[in-house]
């Protein structure tokens, strides 16, 4: 597991970055297939430290980038690809325990009662619901939220977790004791001791993806585009545009972590 | 892996409602327990230390050098259980090297050392000073090397330098009462400031735990005086044992009374947590929060003490013979200890047995071997007697060995 953090603070050439950035917006499926693909996305990506030239062009440069996820539960289906995509891309470990992503069913009865299940995480799916009197049912994808005021990078006590300048909340494997207090101070419940390391884990936003220009596994792998990834401090991205056009809302806003996850139409029974 | 993920599947068919998936792992186990039980022990010990000191309660001085070798031999062993509790131990330094100042548990190793370093070893060794050189004197071997290796080579006992480790001791027990305070207000500042846990994020919390340090380090060091006077057969001091039960009571009151005031503002706010709470305590939290940390740990003590000390009546001392007073005592004492470890188990298990999605709850699998295992924490709670037996081998704190330039027994 490892997460590259570019370390290079050269001046960058962006014509060429920008350019494809903007044209986003213009036609998304064509965008997105080159965001998966871009024509020269091995030169984009970040040499490895210490072996770079001083010319290479388009070297990543965090500080241009804030990142952000804006989820729509009206568009989950629940299938639980993200959460399989996202064990898959980041070797997180397969027993039903550990979780970068999950997806939770909640349940509204008539008695104004709601339930709330995500077995495995969501992963191949929620069995039928077999009880009587449902109202209705919603699904919604869970991550880390990315918090802009973070109370796990607050309360680790050697600074082993931290944001990175765009925005993203990592984890220094190397330098984790393990002490497990982030996870009692992340309010999601997003993070979780990996068994084998002994080190937190959690989601990274695909670090070791975006900045090739890729998106998130799990982005990558929802059939209904629920997920929507981008910049956030772009007008033109497709994830500003979506927050322009739908009422959206934050999870457990009264704790003041100011995430950087957002939920479009989010039912007040999410917690 | 297999070992690691068992216990899990087995919690997985125990949860009731819905918690967070990677909440099915309970990460700060009984390890984590005893770390603030230990800690609220040596603040607790320091204290009662610091009431003769300070504040001239004479009746007490018997206790002075025991409840400082107290205060010392646990807070040898407070750290070992958190070392034993992280991932890697082997990165734990670098708490010291590079600690985040944002973090309240980055703190930890400054005030530890504070403490250790410049308040109880320093206090400790102002006042065994004169003795160490007294016995070192009358010595032979290696007792005779050890002693004066602890004098660090200051054997000046002219009345000068006395008086200048009497003011020097003195002057110590005047830092160590805040820095004994900042010991375990900042233990219960880690609980209190986890905005994210509705039943750890109380201002209180830091309070309470500091006035439950107070009262188990007294019926510690009652029990301990005691225990020793037995030992080594010589007449108990009732006086001193009264006050003790007195401080105890008080500070009982005190501690309860600020538990309830939590309980009371919790009830009466009624946050959105206050449902998946109520059910915690009815169900998980019962026999170790109602049962055993309010009936048995603070009510029935309490009014055995109140009945039997002499702390709230003033012409009591006939009503009950010193025998059965004595046993009163110690049986308070012992309950003490149990409701004190149990309101560290509330705490800590309890504030990981209900999901933060709030509708759900999970259970606690406590493991017999291994790091985070029963006998290991159980090993843990027994190391200070075995590190207080060799302090008091080698400092003894008996009145009657004080001064005395002969070889003191080292037989308790």
């Amino acid at each position: 597991m490892s997460d590259p953090l570019p370390t290079d603070t050269h001046p960058v050439q962006t014509d060429r970055r920008t350019f494809l950035r903007k044209s986003l917006p213009v036609a998304l499926a064509v965008a997105s297939m080159a965001e998966a693909d871009p024509p020269d996305a091995t030169k984009a990506a970040p040499e490895p430290q210490g072996g770079s030239e001083p010319d290479q062009p388009r070297r990543y440069n965090p500080s241009e980038h804030y990142y952000g996820m804006a989820v729509d539960p009206g568009l989950c289906i629940g299938c639980g690809r993200c959460v399989e995509a996202c064990k898959t891309e980041n070797d997180v470990p397969r027993e039903p325990f550990y979780f970068r992503t999950w997806v939770e069913r909640y349940t509204a009865q008539a008695d104004g009662e709601t339930t709330v299940a995500s077995p495995n995480g969501g992963i191949g799916g929620f069995p039928p619901i077999k009880e009587a009197g449902v109202l209705r049912t919603f699904f919604v994808p869970k991550l880390c939220n990315q918090c802009a005021n973070p109370p796990c990078v607050q309360v680790c006590p050697v600074g082993a977790t931290f944001t990175t300048p765009d925005g993203v909340v990592l984890v220094d494997h190397e330098y984790c004791i393990g002490c497990r207090y982030c996870i009692q101070a992340c309010p999601y419940g997003a993070r979780f001791l990996h068994p084998v390391t002994r080190t937190a884990e959690k989601c990274t936003f695909c670090y070791h993806r975006i900045v090739k220009d890729l998106v998130p596994a799990c982005v990558e792998a929802c059939p209904t585009q629920a997920r929507i990834f981008g910049e956030l401090r772009h007008r033109s991205s497709p994830l500003s545009r979506f927050m322009r056009f739908n009422n959206i809302q934050v999870l457990k806003p009264h704790l003041n972590t100011k995430p950087n996850v957002f939920y479009a139409n989010l039912d007040g029974e999410v917690r | 892996m297999q070992a690691h993920v068992q216990p899990l599947s087995e919690v997985l068919q125990q949860v009731r409602g819905y918690i967070y998936p990677n909440e099915v792992e309970l990460h700060w186990g009984l390890l984590v327990v005893v770390y603030p039980y230990i800690t609220g022990l040596v603040a607790g010990a320091f204290i009662l230390a610091s009431l003769e000191r300070v504040f001239n309660v004479k009746e007490v001085q018997p206790t002075y050098r025991l409840s400082l070798l107290t205060a010392l031999a646990f807070l040898i062993v407070a750290p070992l259980p958190l070392l034993a509790h992280l991932g890697h131990p082997q990165r734990s330094f670098e708490i010291f090297l590079t600690p985040n100042l944002n973090s309240a548990m980055a703190m930890f190793g400054f005030v530890y050392a504070w403490y250790l370093m410049v308040v109880l070893l320093l206090e400790i060794w102002f006042d065994y000073r004169k003795d160490l050189v007294l016995w070192a004197r009358g010595e032979k071997g290696l007792r005779r090397l050890l002693h004066l290796v602890l004098t660090l080579g200051a054997r000046d006992l002219s009345p000068s330098a006395l008086e200048f480790d009497r003011r020097a001791g003195k002057l110590i027990t005047l830092i160590g009462i805040p820095s004994a305070f900042l010991l375990h207000g900042y233990v219960g500042f880690i609980f209190g400031s986890v905005k994210a846990n509705p039943w750890w994020s109380s201002v209180l919390i830091p309070i309470v735990f500091l006035f439950s340090a107070i009262v188990s380090g007294i019926a510690m060091v009652l029990v301990l005086h005691l225990f020793l006077s037995l030992v080594r057969r010589v007449p108990i001091d009732m006086a001193c044992i009264d006050k003790l039960a007195s401080f105890l009571l008080y500070a009982l009151i005190v501690d309860f009374s600020l538990e309830m005031l939590d309980f009371i503002h919790r009830l009466y706010e009624a946050e959105e947590s206050i449902k998946i709470l109520s059910q915690m305590i009815s169900s998980q939290l019962f026999l170790s929060l109602v049962v055993l940390q309010v009936l048995l740990g603070t009510l029935l003590p309490m009014i055995a003490l109140a009945v039997v000390s002499p702390a709230l009546r003033t012409h009591s001392k006939v009503t009950v013979p010193d025998e059965l007073r004595r046993w009163i005592y110690v049986a308070a004492a012992v309950l003490i200890q149990i409701g004190i470890f149990s309101t560290r188990w509330n705490v800590v298990i309890g504030g990981q047995l209900f999901s933060k999605s709030l509708r759900g709850l999970t259970v606690y699998k406590m493991e017999l071997l291994g790091l985070e295992g029963f006998f290991m924490s159980a090993g843990l709670l027994l190391l200070p007697f075995l590190v207080l037996y060799l302090l008091v081998a080698v400092l003894p704190p008996w009145l009657d060995a004080e001064a005395r330039p002969g070889p003191a027994s080292a037989d308790a």
